[in-house]
């Protein structure tokens, strides 16, 4: 599924990024808020967030298919806790790439098996001359420095320098959330749609 | 409960659901048709999965830009001395979303997740004045994939 789209009828105001967060009215956030911590485990999902936002199940359903549409929602899915799957190399690898490349090369490494979120970040020169970002996850630092040479070797010359950063601690895990109203506050707006 | 307690079903299971739920009425039914069990049987294998901590969460993942809120990753360097201490008071904030700890002088590395695009910079600002430490602050500037799939 595409990320970085918006759906033409939605009015594009000067980037792709912000271009459909006025789509969302108070009966969206209010279905944001009751499903972030995860949708329940039932055989009738949308009709328990039906419930606890005050509306149809259906209703859920189909403003939860329009918010995957338009990109609000990546997709809704099971999200594994790397070390218990064995995948205890977690390597943010970091690259000093051309300018003039990097957009061409991102996507090339982006498309590279096993590269989970691909960035272009701002330098901080001098301590931090990386523009580049890659997550790889592997079940050895082996398995994530074999990864890391295939990515090294499709940047090339465009590439000055590079590291691995794995993470020795997760320090904190909640995701994100969105601070607000109870999701029953905004059932005042039941049934409607603005 | 670690990779050594998943069955055959279960690593079935994680692959096929990390590409994500149907949007349709009884979801989880067809899920566990393509499996081959009964809608049932997915339901309590997923409830303890992410009961037992091998799934981190089961639901719909919001992009955060495109629910209006802001979103950076940003890093610190803090003296080994302090680190605990400096972890107490980055995690204290609740617009910290993940925090890592890294092997490189940049040894802290935090997501911030904010209501307000504008919120980043005053939370940054807030983090600088309660750590005493600079924050580099690296919001991503192009996106060009996010994609985990871990194969089990």
């Amino acid at each position: 599924m595409s990320v970085s789209t918006c759906p033409s009828s939605t009015p594009i105001v000067d980037d792709a990024q912000r271009c459909d967060a006025r789509g969302l009215d108070a009966v969206d956030r209010a279905i944001v808020l009751a499903t972030q911590a995860g949708l329940p485990l039932v055989p009738d999902p949308w009709g328990a967030v039906g419930r606890e936002v005050g509306i149809s199940g259906a209703e859920v359903l189909e403003r939860m298919q329009a918010m995957q549409a338009n990109g609000v929602i990546r997709r809704v899915a099971a999200v594994p806790n790397h070390y218990r799957l064995g995948y205890v190399a977690n390597g943010m690898t970091v690259w000093d790439v051309d300018d003039m490349q990097i957009e061409r090369l991102g996507r090339e490494v982006a498309a590279i098996e096993g590269v989970s979120h691909c960035y272009r970040r701002p330098r901080h020169l001098p301590h931090w001359p990386y523009n580049l970002f890659a997550m790889l996850h592997g079940r050895s630092r082996e398995e994530v420095e074999r990864q890391a040479e295939v990515l090294r070797r499709r940047l090339g010359d465009a590439c000055r320098d590079h590291r691995i950063l794995y993470s020795s601690r997760i320090l904190k895990k909640t995701g994100l959330r969105l601070a607000g109203k109870r999701p029953n506050d905004a059932a005042t707006n039941a049934g409607r749609r603005s | 409960m670690t990779l050594e307690d998943l069955d055959a079903v279960d690593r079935r299971l994680i692959n096929h659901l990390q590409d994500g739920l149907p949007l349709v009425a009884r979801p989880y039914a067809v899920v566990a048709t393509q499996l081959g069990i009964g809608e049932g049987e997915l339901l309590y294998r997923l409830e303890r999965l992410r009961d037992g901590g091998v799934l981190s969460r089961f639901g719909p993942m919001y992009h955060a830009e495109r629910l209006g809120g802001g979103l950076t990753l940003a890093a610190l360097a803090v003296p080994e001395a302090d680190y605990d201490e400096v972890a107490g008071r980055v995690n204290a904030f609740p617009e910290v979303a993940h925090n890592y700890r890294r092997e490189h002088a940049l040894n802290m590395w935090f997501v911030l997740a904010t209501e307000t695009p504008a919120r980043i910079a005053e939370t940054v600002a807030e983090i600088e004045a309660a750590t005493g430490l600079p924050v580099f602050n690296m919001p991503k500037e192009e996106e060009f994939h996010v994609r985990l799939h871990l194969s089990v």
